[in-house]
Order: structure tokens, then C-alpha cells, then sequence
């Protein structure tokens, strides 16, 4: 990827200056490590004295343990003690994961270990604490349990039937949490449309995989009170209140560490049992506590995601016009609703973005969320996305086929148009600064549609099967207070950045956004080096550590460059006005007549300046030297959040084109292409890469990826040779073009990018399938779409 | 640890010899390496599908988490915080240029089997390069970036 070409945002300056980084695609220098084998992972670390956790873990979906005997399992050879929930419960209080402003939700106290009744095949109910792994692993070989099997409701669509299995009896039923959205009046809309298409779609439960899983080393210092704690996380000011609320432990003498982290969408965010249940064991002990999860304690704990049905119904007048839309979605979330972001937000997204980048005046749509005995489900990157975009882009093309238009034209028909803005989406969430109109035409002209259309021709008459499909969508960024904090979530939405200028004249930044493998440390040291005029060399940044950086939310919702990078542009801004005024005092001129370059305060119409160095010494070292009064502040610190909206919305589209193997099934991706527009790109590399690797993310769902669970609740394929990920070999090139409206609610410009491709993929690729097998009056409506799917729609099987 | 359940060996990493020193016989030889504190070697799946553990065994890359500690006795083995050869300085490089690594987990088994690409000397095309790594999983970068940066380091090297 090529650096920007034009300036991309007139607040930002010429990007012909010296030291002009931003929007350029700068390789991450920082990053190196990680070739070297000097990545800092949380298995890495080893301290002194540590002791090792392994969990016995319920092999049931429902069950109750009539006994527990863990007696023989002390005695086994390096096994330090074993300890049930009683003993847990002593150090950690219980939580409930609910919010207070989406309406009533229902969930009941959950404590790390289960103390009778096990909901789920993988919760946890002892733990083994010993020399190693392995042999804490041997010892829950010998821990015996009594169970009493339990009937289980392991499917959704039976959860709130008259004789479903209670899983909470205190609640009365398994309805967790439900909203309704109702704009306009869909069903006098429905009459007076010329022609209502339906369809119902199924999302089958996956999971992020991410290659290195879950871990935490708690280590309590009882010295001084202090329990520091080495995270794999991506919110560390979050896990700081969560440790200090459910260990009692004074907030501020709580240190979250997070270095490298092996990947996380979204699964590394939440409250697991298993992490707090290892913290609590060392505020117990007074040891070092390690806990990493193996893959199978991945499969059946990290959370899973998707797990919807949703029917859809779209009315339009005979020239496509879009007059109603309505969805009905049904979310199963397994026991619990996780903490502290709860298991509500992916059904709420549905709701909010299912027909988002079109004019829909009459709208309903109804979200149902029921508890079920599978592991517990929450937010994976790109929240409910794959699910709004599907039904919205399914219901689309239908219409289209219904009256006769093309699939392109219909949405062009019903796109809020680029100059329409600010809107709202149908279901009356705010909009700005979108481009569906513009990035439709971009993505059409790299696709070609009637070469395509062509194609589709001859390879029918060959017997291939091909098929396109284009979508629109709007992707949810930088979220704003009224995401969470509103209903009572001690998550930050705001984050923070603090820049120094240090003796030596480097740079020190500090940020609250925590890094994951996007990028964030390079576009942080761009955003710093480009406003201060410094080389990228002489900036150095420290995240992920809450005794080190400012407070702040962290990385999650693709909001590390939009608000994350806006505080770094503030601090730096202030920095250099203080290093000017500073200057100013020493040089004995006008600050307006200086500017920095190259790490050096020059003097705009010539003469000779003066390095940050020489005025970092004279600052420090001899202060003496500087005239009285002058203010000696090298630090900088400003802190951003969204106000007034929820999200910054960004908008995608995309289009592939698809042949299906007739006699096999099996589909492949001919081409993939994507346009998004992100607003101001800090480094275009990095924005691309965000793209590509979430548009894989979003194929492994549409055809691969799948939680299978027998009527029992029991999951089948909980290891990586069975459950299906998507590989390089299946994998095809995409092609990334970008429109570019900048966000007004920041200088920098900038919207996440790191949600559109696994939310508008499962989408694009469903609807070119589904174009292929429309030749043969076939459809297929639920993802994964398997090979056998495809053969059943076919017929053959 | 009683005799039984312990074995000793000698064998050579990165240079480095380990000479007659003691591995719990069911130990795996990432989880040795590992707790010798060469922790680029990084664990997945340890059932052999994931790849982030590949390590060159003998001139072989290999899953370090299917092969017991006691296995390698009286081997040479090569891990990622051995390549400093001039070759893989192009190698990382061209990783590094393309951005073919994000998080970084997955980069030692990536250029593990980057390293047996560029040993057969074959000009692979992007189709082939996708089957050589078919065998090596990563969640981020979606393998494009990866197969960019191993077709340069092909034309750069061979």
C-alpha cells in the first residue's frame, strides 16, 4: 500500500512538510521484536515462587455435583492445594452481568467456580494449584465428583417454550433480555407496497481463536497491598476496577500490566471465571499465580459469538424504493450474560444497524435473548454486524430480483445520499460524515459487474456455478459514553495520552489504547513525531500499563486512532507550544517566528535554531539559564472522547464473486473487493491490513466456522484439527480502495477500521452464493455454508 | 523428579550446547525450550495444528509440541531466536516491509516454514506459497501480507 497521495485532511497540514507521517504507510519498526522471538507474551513471564492452575472443568451441559471429594487430588506429587468455590468465594465477591440502560435485563450472581449446579461444558468447579502445569493437570485426574445429569436447553428456539428446561428457576423462564424498535408504521407500509420480500436467516456459533489464548500471572504483594496482574486484555483500566470491586482491593494500589498480546477480537475483553478465580488464589497465597488456557479450555470458555436467527421482510414500491423493512432476531447466550459488557450488545446492534445505509422510513425490529446451556456468548469483533448486514443486504437483493432491477441500482435507489448527512439509521441511531454513494461507485468500477454478469453466462453453460453479490454497510467506531458508561459500566470511554520531551531530547508517549498486533504503537509515534516535527526514531511509547499510562478505555470497537490517536495529537500539539514558548525565552524572539523540524526549534526565515536537545539540557540541567518566570513544562497530557453521539460510524462496501462446484460443494472466492471509508488514514498499510485480515475473519464465519454441539450440549469439535478456521490455501487476494470523508468530530478525522471486513463478508459472500444458485432457483440460508448445504440446496444429497 | 520419569540428553540449540541434562520423560520439546527460557517458540494448540511451535529439527522444520524433549537427543535445533543468518535477515525483513505479522504469535512457525520454502529453491507461485503455509494458522493478517512478503524474499534470494 502506497502512502497517501493527497492531503486527506486540511487540519492536519501539507503533508510536504518534514516530518510528515501521518498517512503515511510506515513499516512497524517497534514491531520487529516479534521476528526476533522477543515478543513479551504472558506465558513468557515466569516469577519467582509462582505457582501453576489447572481447572476441573464440568464435562456436562447441566448438571448438579451431589459431591466433590478433592482430598487424594492434594496429595498428588507437586500439588500445592486444590480448592472448590467455597474456598474462592472467600477472596472474590460474585458479579451479575447486567447494564441499567437498554431496558430490563436478567441475569443471575456468578462466582468463579460453580458451587453445585454446573450450566455449561467447561465452567469451572475446582482448581488445582501446583509446581507446573502438568502436574496440577494430573491431580484433577483424581478429584472426584458425584454428578446428577441434568436435562439441558441446549437450543435457543425451545428456550422460552412452556416445557423448556429452567436454567435459572429464580427467574421463572430463560428470557434474559428483549427490545423492540418500531419506526413509522411498518404494516400500513407493507400494504402499500408494491412488492414484500422475506427470507429467514440462520448464524451458527463461532469463536475469535486467537493463536495465543487467555492467560493471566497474578501476583499479590502482601507487603505492600498491592496486586499486580499480567493480562492478556485489551481494557486494562477496566480489569483495574474489576479487581479492586471483586478482590476488595484498593482501586488504586491495582496494576494491570498487558505487553504482547496474541491476538483478541474482542474474545480478551470480558470477565472470565477461570482469570478471576487465578487472582483471587493469589491474593490468598501471596504467590505468583499463573493460569493459561489450553485449546480446549479455549473452545468451550473464551466466549463465542453469532448464535442468531433473525426473519427478515422488506416492502418496496414498483421502482425499488424502500418503504418498510421489519426483523425478528433470536439470540441464544448461553447461562450467563457475561460481565461487565453483557451479552445484550450484539442483539442490540442488530437492531440498531439492520438497514443502516439506506433511507427506510417505516421500521421494526424485535431482539429476543434467551439463556440455553452452551458456553456463554458476547462480543466478537464486529458486534452483530454479520448478522444486521446479511438480513439487510439478503432482503435487498431479493427485492431487487422481485421487481426486475439490478443489485447495485436498487441500493443506489435507497442510499442516504453523501450530502444527506447528518441522518439517522432507520432505527434512529445518529449518522455522519458517510459515503455509501461514493464508495458504491468506486467498488463497481474495480469490479466490472457486466464482464461479470458475462461470465456467469459462459460458465453456466459449462455447468459452474457463479454468482456476485455487493453490499453496503456502516460499521460501528469510536463509541462514545452512551455505549456503555451510560448504563453503569466503569468503562472508560474516554482515553488519554501524555508526550514528554526528555533530557536527551527523545520523545516519551504513553497511551491508555493498548496494542494487539494492529498497529497501534507505529500510529501512535506517527501522530506524535508528525505534529512535534520530530524524526519517528527519537519517539518511544509505553501502553498497557495502568501505573504507566494516562486512564483511558483501551482497544476495543476500533476506536485506538479516532480517539486514542486525537488525545496524542492534543498532548503533542501542547507540547510543542510549550517547547516554542520555551524557545521563544531562550532564543529571544517571537514564538510565531519559530517552528520545530527535524528535532530542532528553527527560526522560519533562517538563522540557527536550537535541537530539542540543547533545549531539554538548558530546561533540566540549567534551569538558571532561562529567563525568570519562563514556564519549564516538557509535559503534556489531553485526553478524548465522542460527545453528543453514540458511535462515529464508518461505511463499507464490498463485493466477491464466487463458483460453486457442483458435484462438490464447494465454493471459491474468485475475487474480493473492499472500499471503506475510514476518514484520515494515519498509516494506509495498517488500514488495509485491518481490512484484509477482518474480511478472512468474515469468510471463516460465512463458510467455515462453527461451536457444534450435540442435542446434549455437549461441544463437538473443541480442537483446531476439527473446528475450521480459515487457512492461507482457501484464502483469496483482496483488493482495497478507500473513499475518504473525515469524521468532524475530531481534528485527526479518523474512524475504526477494524470491523467492516468480518462484518460485511458473511454478507457479500451468503449474497453471491446465493446469485450462483439462483440460476437454479436454489437458495441456501444459513452460515456456516458448507459444502453439504450447498449440495442439499442443490438437491444431490 | 524420580529416575523413571526422567531421561537425559544432550543436544545443540541455536549453537548453544545442552550437554547431559535432565527432561521429564513426557515433556514436549516447545515446553523444554521454553522453560529455558527461549520463549519465541510460542504453543497454539499443542496437537499439531496451528504451527506456531515450528521448529528446524536436524534441517527439518518441525511441531516442537508433537516431538518429546527426550526425542532430541544428540540433534542440532534451530528456533527463531536463531536466525541470524544473512538470509533470514532478508526474510524478516521482507516480513516487516509487508506487514505479515500483526500480533506477532504466529511469526516464529511463519518463518520457520519461510525458512524450508526458501531451502527448496523453488520458484513457487502465490498459489503454491498459500499450500506451503497452509499448515501455519494466523487470525490477523489474513495470509496476504504473508504470501507478499515470502514471494519477494523468493525472487529476492533464489
Amino acid at each position: 500500500m502506497d502512502d497517501i497521495k493527497v492531503n486527506q485532511n486540511p487540519k492536519l497540514g501539507s503533508m510536504d512538510r518534514p516530518n510528515s507521517y501521518i498517512g503515511r504507510s510506515l513499516p512497524r519498526e517497534n514491531a520487529k521484536k516479534h521476528l526476533e522471538g522477543g515478543g513479551q507474551f504472558v506465558d513468557d513471564l515466569v516469577l519467582p515462587r509462582m505457582l501453576h492452575v489447572a481447572f476441573l472443568r464440568s464435562p456436562f451441559a447441566h448438571a448438579e455435583m451431589k459431591s466433590i471429594n478433592v482430598e487424594v487430588a492434594k496429595t498428588s506429587p507437586g500439588v500445592f492445594d486444590v480448592y472448590t468455590a467455597k474456598e474462592i468465594d472467600e477472596y472474590c465477591k460474585p458479579w451479575v452481568g447486567t447494564l441499567g440502560h437498554l431496558g430490563e435485563m436478567r441475569s443471575p450472581e456468578q462466582t468463579p467456580l460453580a458451587e453445585k449446579i454446573v450450566r455449561w461444558q467447561g465452567e469451572p468447579i475446582a482448581v488445582v494449584i501446583a509446581n507446573n502445569r502438568a502436574q496440577a493437570e494430573d491431580a484433577l485426574e483424581v478429584i472426584e465428583v458425584d454428578w446428577e445429569e441434568k436435562d439441558a436447553q441446549v437450543d435457543m428456539e425451545t428456550a422460552l417454550d412452556d416445557n423448556a428446561v429452567v436454567i435459572h428457576p429464580e427467574l421463572g423462564n430463560n428470557l434474559f433480555w428483549t427490545r423492540t424498535v418500531n419506526q413509522g408504521d411498518v404494516n400500513q407500509a407493507f400494504k402499500a407496497s408494491h412488492a414484500v420480500v422475506e427470507t429467514t436467516l440462520d448464524f451458527a456459533r463461532h469463536t475469535g481463536v486467537t493463536l495465543e489464548s487467555r492467560g493471566i500471572v497474578a501476583d499479590w504483594n502482601k507487603a505492600e497491598g498491592k496486586i499486580t496482574i499480567y493480562h492478556n486484555g485489551q481494557a486494562p483500566h477496566m480489569m483495574q476496577h474489576i479487581i479492586a470491586k471483586h478482590l476488595e482491593v484498593n482501586e488504586g494500589l491495582v496494576r494491570i500490566v498487558s505487553r504482547d498480546v496474541g491476538g483478541s477480537f474482542g474474545i480478551k475483553v470480558h470477565v472470565y471465571p477461570d482469570e478471576m478465580a487465578a487472582a483471587a488464589i493469589s491474593k490468598k497465597l501471596g504467590r505468583p499465580i499463573k493460569f493459561i488456557a489450553d485449546r480446549l479450555e479455549s473452545f468451550t470458555t473464551d466466549i463465542h459469538a453469532r448464535c442468531h436467527k433473525i426473519s427478515g421482510k422488506l416492502g418496496v414500491d414498483k421502482k425499488g424504493k424502500i418503504l418498510a423493512m421489519e426483523i425478528n432476531d433470536l439470540s441464544g447466550i448461553g447461562p450467563f450474560s457475561m460481565y461487565p459488557r453483557t451479552s445484550a450488545i450484539e442483539t442490540n446492534q442488530v437492531l440498531n444497524l439492520s438497514g443502516a445505509p439506506y433511507i427506510i422510513p417505516n421500521y421494526k425490529a424485535v431482539g429476543t435473548v434467551v439463556f440455553q446451556n452452551k458456553t456463554p456468548m458476547c462480543q466478537y469483533r464486529a458486534v452483530g454486524h454479520p448478522i444486521a448486514v446479511a438480513i439487510t443486504e439478503a432482503l435487498v437483493d431479493k427485492a431487487a430480483t422481485k421487481i426486475g432491477i439490478n443489485l447495485h441500482e436498487i441500493r443506489k435507489k435507497n442510499f442516504i445520499p453523501d450530502n444527506a448527512y447528518p441522518n439517522k439509521t432507520p432505527s434512529g441511531v445518529p449518522l455522519e460524515d458517510l459515503s455509501h454513494q461514493a464508495s458504491m461507485d468506486k467498488l463497481l468500477n474495480m469490479m466490472n459487474i457486466d464482464d461479470i454478469e458475462k461470465q456467469k453466462e459462459s460458465n453456466l453453460a459449462k455447468g459452474v456455478l457463479t454468482g456476485y453479490g455487493v453490499i453496503a454497510m456502516c460499521e460501528v467506531t469510536n463509541p462514545s459514553p452512551l455505549f456503555y458508561g451510560v448504563g453503569g459500566a466503569h468503562i472508560s470511554s474516554q482515553d488519554g495520552a501524555s508526550i514528554r520531551l526528555e533530557g536527551s531530547g527523545a520523545i516519551h508517549l504513553s497511551s491508555s489504547i493498548t496494542e494487539q498486533g494492529q498497529g497501534t504503537e507505529a500510529i501512535m509515534k506517527q501522530i506524535a513525531a508528525d505534529q512535534l516535527g520530530v524524526s519517528m526514531d527519537s519517539v518511544r511509547v509505553t501502553l498497557g500499563d495502568t501505573d504507566a499510562t494516562p486512564y483511558g478505555g483501551g482497544t476495543w470497537a476500533s476506536r485506538g486512532a479516532g480517539i486514542g490517536g486525537e488525545a496524542v495529537l492534543k498532548a503533542a500539539r501542547t507540547l510543542k507550544e510549550n517547547i516554542l514558548d520555551i524557545a521563544a525565552a531562550i532564543m529571544q524572539t517571537d514564538k510565531n517566528s519559530l517552528d520545530v523540524e527535524n528535532n530542532t526549534v528553527i527560526r522560519k526565515n533562517g538563522g540557527e535554531g536550537i535541537t530539542l536537545q540543547q533545549l531539554a539540557e538548558t530546561v533540566y540541567y540549567r534551569g538558571h539559564e532561562l529567563p525568570k518566570g519562563t514556564n519549564p513544562e516538557l509535559l503534556a497530557t489531553a485526553s478524548f472522547l465522542i460527545e453528543g453521539i453514540p458511535f462515529v460510524f464508518t461505511n463499507s462496501a464490498m463485493g466477491c464473486k464466487i463458483s460453486i462446484d457442483q458435484d462438490t460443494g464447494i465454493v471459491k472466492i474468485d475475487k474480493f473487493w473492499a472500499v471503506e471509508d475510514c476518514g484520515t488514514q494515519i498509516n494506509p498499510k495498517l488500514v488495509e491490513e485491518q481490512i484484509k485480515g477482518g474480511v478472512i475473519q468474515g469468510i471463516g464465519g460465512a463458510l467455515f466456522e462453527e461451536c457444534v454441539y450435540d442435542d446434549q450440549g455437549n461441544m463437538q469439535n473443541a480442537t483446531m484439527a476439527d473446528y475450521l478456521v480459515p487457512m492461507a490455501y482457501e484464502m483469496p487476494d483482496i483488493i482495497v480502495d478507500h473513499v475518504t470523508t473525515n469524521s468532524g468530530r475530531s481534528i485527526i478525522g479518523a474512524k475504526g477500521a477494524g470491523e467492516a471486513g468480518t462484518g460485511g463478508a458473511p454478507a457479500v459472500i451468503m449474497n453471491a452464493i446465493n446469485n450462483a444458485l439462483n440460476q437454479l432457483g436454489k437458495e441456501v440460508v444459513s452460515q456456516p455454508i458448507t459444502p453439504e448445504k450447498i449440495l442439499k440446496a442443490l438437491g444431490k444429497i | 523428579m524420580s529416575a523413571k520419569n526422567s531421561v537425559n540428553i544432550s543436544f545443540s540449540v541455536n549453537g548453544e550446547n545442552f550437554d547431559d541434562v535432565t527432561v521429564p520423560t513426557r515433556q514436549h520439546l516447545a515446553d523444554y525450550l521454553r522453560s529455558q527460557g527461549l520463549t519465541g517458540t510460542h504453543l497454539g494448540c499443542e496437537q499439531g495444528a496451528c504451527g506456531a511451535c515450528t521448529i528446524e529439527l536436524d534441517g527439518v522444520a518441525v511441531r516442537s509440541c508433537l516431538v518429546l524433549a527426550s526425542q532430541a537427543n544428540g540433534s542440532s535445533i534451530t528456533t527463531v531466536e536463531g536466525f541470524d543468518d544473512e538470509i533470514m535477515e532478508k526474510v524478516k525483513n521482507n516480513f516487516l516491509k509487508h506487514n505479515a505479522f500483526q500480533c506477532g504469535f504466529c511469526s516464529p512457525g511463519m518463518l520457520m516454514t519461510t525458512k524450508e520454502i526458501i531451502s527448496s529453491k523453488k520458484k513457487l507461485s502465490r498459489d503454491e506459497i498459500r499450500a506451503e503455509i497452509s499448515g501455519n494458522y494466523c487470525r490477523c493478517t489474513g495470509y496476504q501480507s504473508i504470501v507478499d512478503a515470502i514471494e519477494e524474499s523468493i525472487n529476492e534470494i533464489n
